[in-house]
């Protein structure tokens, strides 16, 4: 019975959302947090691959965002809807439906190609260069689609939205819901299996001990690399589904602050955990709506709350374990470890 | 042609000359001893043998094949296996984990048989699995699979680090100071061990060791090296009785 409860679990939240959502029950504002919610495990967890599970620190993960943010939304208005920038549409709006993840999927994918063109001559250096180049590549890739007059530059890019009302005129049911939650079950998914082989396990030798896992037969560079072009595909498709979300991006929200906030939820959820970063995001987004009424004030608490945490649980929520091992009583509910591995 | 050779290994740090022309040759199964004072450079030259640095001068060979430019994964994967001088497990992993990472310059799956859990993976785990426990349990070391490597008592993680280093299935398998910080109990099984590994696994094996008591026990063969030159080579016996060989360890007598 536990062996499946976690899968259950997960299958009864998706069914919720999307049903309240779309028998109007959830209020257009609430769903719009849950599917932030969403975008925002992706990010965290997804980070987390490179930050925690290979301790290196990248800190530009919302230039990879940007990516498959401005890709997706380009080949979706281009493909699908009439418009200034591209002219009439190339396939019936309906089709949206289906190739919707595809394209998205696409975005993903070029959003890990610049990942390789950022880790091919960062890992070959050692230590903070990471972070630096990260940083200058997320300064890049903003300052880049600021320029790109065509597709609005500093103005944003939109039309996102007609694709979304295009899918809905086929049926009426809450697509990106839908598909911001199938993502994020697919990107925990992935990031489990990766860390639980025997191949993936090597980035965490890698954090451990580098030289070690060299010298004990660890083609070090490569699994960097793969490591880092995984995280920044996954960012490149929370991107992608952030922009059909809102229905509207601009560079501006793809900033270094869009980075930090990845970062502080991969570190208050505790580096090398997937359920910490799981619970972080949840948390993290909750609590910044919640704190919407102190308006600028926000910014205050909220770094507060990171202060505190930095100084009575420096290793995160969940610190490098997972929530069963943390609070051994969920085993009941989730498996044990061996087995939410079996079920994932 | 040679098991594995060492031709004329010289590595400069800067200006310090720490490996002088450092010659060695096995035909395979030795046990061979690597002795010196601190700061002779016998880890510098399992490092240049391993691909941790590339010589200056000289080359290294194992079956004839040349190991000049190899990245470290690489001459894991030609069969060379080390140990630490002070120990290298992955401490936040488990055991069994620290063993199943040392399988990864073998893995015959790609990236997408992992995401897609294809039978060539689970297969592929379940081979690796099966033989880390093997080697864990041949080990002594069953018991302790599950706990993190950094909880275990400094014995047992050598013994750890040495079963990693099994895993590898090297032909010539390097210890850098296996006993070191080991009482004289644990020095004693250690021996008998090294000994039994050799056996069974039928390697060669090359070690660093301080101890007198296990070098002159353990090693057919002994070489010796102060400030990077081998000063003298043979039996356990001849080096004893070797007058370079004391003076580089107690200093010259003064009449």
């Amino acid at each position: 019975m536990s062996k499946y409860s976690l899968t259950l679990l997960s299958f009864l939240f998706f069914v919720l959302a999307v049903g309240l959502s779309w028998a109007g029950v959830l209020s257009s504002y609430i769903q719009l947090v849950l599917m932030f919610v969403g975008v925002n495990i992706m990010m965290s967890s997804s980070l987390n691959l490179v930050n925690g599970y290979m301790g290196e620190f990248s800190c530009g993960h919302a230039g990879f965002m940007a990516v498959g943010a401005y890709i997706t939304s380009l080949l979706t208005v281009w493909f699908f809807t009439t418009g200034s920038v591209f002219g009439p549409n190339l396939l019936p709006p309906a089709w949206a439906t289906v190739f919707f993840p595809f394209i998205l999927f696409f975005g993903g994918l070029i959003a890990a190609l610049v990942g390789l063109l950022v880790a091919i001559p960062s890992f070959r250096t050692r230590g903070d260069y990471l972070a630096i180049i990260t940083l200058a590549v997320n300064y890049i890739v903003k300052s880049a689609i600021e320029n790109i007059q065509p597709i609005g530059g500093a103005r944003g890019f939109m039309g996102m939205g007609r694709v979304v009302n295009g899918m809905k005129e086929v049926v009426d049911i809450p697509w990106m819901m839908i598909w911001t939650w199938i993502f994020v079950f697919l990107t925990i998914l992935i990031i489990k299996r990766f860390v639980s082989s025997t191949y993936g396990k090597g980035i965490i030798a890698i954090r451990e001990d580098e030289i070690a896992a060299e010298i004990m037969g660890v083609n070090t560079q490569r699994a960097k690399m793969i490591a880092f072009m995984l995280s920044s595909g996954l960012a490149g498709l929370a991107g992608g589904l952030f922009a059909h979300i809102l229905g509207y991006i601009n560079p501006s929200s793809f900033g270094i602050m869009k980075s930090t906030e990845a970062l502080v939820m991969v570190y208050l959820g505790g580096m090398g955990s997937l359920s910490g970063s799981v619970l972080s995001a949840i948390l993290f987004t909750l609590i910044l709506e919640l704190l919407r009424p102190l308006q600028l004030y926000k910014w205050v608490v909220v770094p507060l709350i990171l202060i505190l945490l930095m100084l009575f649980r420096t290793e995160g929520l969940l610190g490098h374990r997972e929530l069963t091992e943390v609070f051994p009583r969920l085993r009941r509910i989730f498996g044990s470890r061996g087995e939410v591995h079996a079920v994932l | 042609m040679r098991f594995f050779e060492v031709r004329g290994l010289t590595h400069f740090f800067g200006g310090l000359k720490a490996v002088s022309d450092f010659n060695l040759a096995f035909d395979g199964g030795e046990l061979m001893g690597l002795i010196g004072p601190n700061g002779a450079g016998k880890t510098t030259i399992f490092n240049l043998v391993c691909g941790v640095y590339h010589p200056t001068h000289g080359e290294v060979s194992i079956d004839g094949r040349n190991l000049a430019g190899l990245f470290p994964h690489q001459v894991t994967a030609m069969g060379i296996a080390r140990t630490f001088q002070n120990i290298r497990l992955w401490p936040e992993m488990t055991v069994l984990d620290n063993i199943r990472v040392a399988h990864n310059y073998r893995l015959n799956y790609r990236f997408l048989d992992v995401m897609f859990q294809t039978s060539r993976y689970r297969e592929a785990e379940k081979g690796i699995e099966r033989t880390a426990r093997e080697v864990l349990e041949i080990m002594g070391l069953r018991d302790y699979a599950e706990e993190l490597a950094k909880n275990l008592p400094y014995g047992l993680q050598r013994k750890v680090e040495i079963a990693r280093a099994l895993v590898i299935r090297p032909k010539l398998l390097l210890l850098d100071e296996p006993s070191a910080g080991m009482n004289l109990g644990e020095k004693e099984a250690l021996i008998g061990l090294i000994r039994w590994i050799r056996k069974e696994f039928q390697l060669t094996i090359w070690l660093i060791e301080h101890e007198m008591r296990v070098v002159m026990n353990l090693c057919e063969k002994i070489q010796v090296l102060d400030f990077g030159e081998t000063i003298a080579q043979g039996t356990p016996q001849e080096i004893q009785g070797n007058p370079r060989v004391v003076e580089a360890y107690l200093g010259k007598e003064i009449d």
